[in-house]
């Protein structure tokens, strides 16, 4: 048992359990599955403001932050316990144009030229981290919700918006990926 | 603490999935259940591969079916599970009865989409992963993650503002 947990899993059996996540919450209490509203709990707990967004009873919403802190907890226990013994493999077509960009390190599943302590106070600490930490957080507020709420809860209920919303997460990745991030490594390398 | 109807109005606001237990979940015990789930979870996330970055950039260059196949199959799987509890009215854990959100379209589905897309792309995480990238070592992930609560924080401010 232990041993097939760390053997690589085939996409079809990560999405299955991804999507019975769906069900599970459900059941567990009538919550629906969605990450992105975390932060904006967090805000409300933790940032005294008067903004009206903000105003709203968060301890109805505490689950969330447990059910977050526990996928910190399963980060940890599935990266020092339950990883591949094997190397991880990535599309030989991603791999030759990301070392044009200058990215040299494949062999985790962050790149660690960018991913990196070092990098916190430098231009591309900035554009990474910052910058892009910040877009997640107003883009998924702004839309309502995120890859969980409305990709797999929203998408799942047959729900116009998350299609929409689902639709613009990839058209804006699209860009990101294809323009904006070639862009930025060309100027950084 | 009793909620008036106008916090409960702003907590359903700008948001897909809120929450409702009749039900009391009773404190801390009430809620280490979520962070049992949480836990499975963040082991899946992490076995899934998709806390990746490389995986996130195969995708969008459409390099790779990887990150298609886990999606769809979770899409198609969360489908027929939310079928099957509407079908036969399976109840929770408590006896209640599920309820489901309808989340009525906006222009904020498109602006705040293409935003996120952008910084999917950039971090190579949307919100869950961004979690178990930090449990599993990327300590520069909790950056992402204050910046990422930081822009929250901004729309919050900005949102009466904004186009919606």
């Amino acid at each position: 048992m232990f041993e097939l947990i760390k053997q690589p899993w085939h996409w079809a059996v990560s999405g299955i359990l991804i999507g019975l996540t769906v069900p599970t919450l459900l059941i567990l209490g009538n919550k629906k599955f969605g990450i992105s509203s975390s932060f904006r709990h967090v805000c409300a707990a933790c940032i005294p403001s008067r903004i009206p967004f903000f105003q709203y009873n968060w301890r109805k919403e505490i689950w969330n932050l447990f059910f977050v802190t526990g996928i910190l907890v399963g980060g940890f226990i599935a990266a020092n316990f339950l990883s591949n013994p094997a190397q991880f493999v990535i599309a030989e077509s991603t791999k030759s144009a990301l070392s044009e960009l200058g990215i040299r390190d494949f062999s985790n599943i962050l790149p660690k030229d960018i991913f990196n302590s070092a990098n916190i106070f430098t231009f591309k600490g900035l554009f990474f981290f910052i910058v892009g930490g910040f877009l997640v957080g107003f883009g998924t507020r702004y839309a309502g919700g995120c890859t969980s709420g409305h990709s797999i809860t929203g998408l799942s209920n047959l729900q116009f918006s998350s299609l929409v919303a689902t639709i613009c997460f990839m058209i804006g990745g699209f860009i990101s990926a294809n323009i904006i991030l070639p862009f930025i490594l060309h100027i950084l390398n | 603490m009793k909620e008036t109807e106008s916090s409960k109005a702003i907590r359903h606001q700008g948001t897909i999935c809120t929450n409702e237990s009749e039900k009391k979940e009773i404190g801390l015990a009430g809620n280490l259940k979520y962070l049992v789930a949480g836990i499975v979870f963040g082991i899946i996330l992490v076995k899934a591969e998709i806390i990746s970055w490389f995986r996130i950039q195969e995708m969008f260059r459409l390099q790779s079916f990887f990150m298609y196949g886990v999606i769809g199959t979770a899409v198609v799987t969360g489908i027929i599970s939310i079928w099957t509890i509407k079908r036969y009215n399976i109840k929770t854990w408590y006896g209640e009865r599920i309820v489901f959100d309808k989340k009525p379209y906006n222009k904020g589905q498109i602006y705040g989409g293409l935003i996120f897309g952008i910084g999917w792309a950039i971090t190579g995480a949307c919100p869950g992963p961004l979690f178990a990238q930090i449990g599993s070592g990327y300590v520069v992930a909790v950056i992402t993650l204050l910046s990422a609560i930081a822009g929250t924080w901004v729309y919050g401010y900005l949102s009466h503002k904004l186009p919606q």
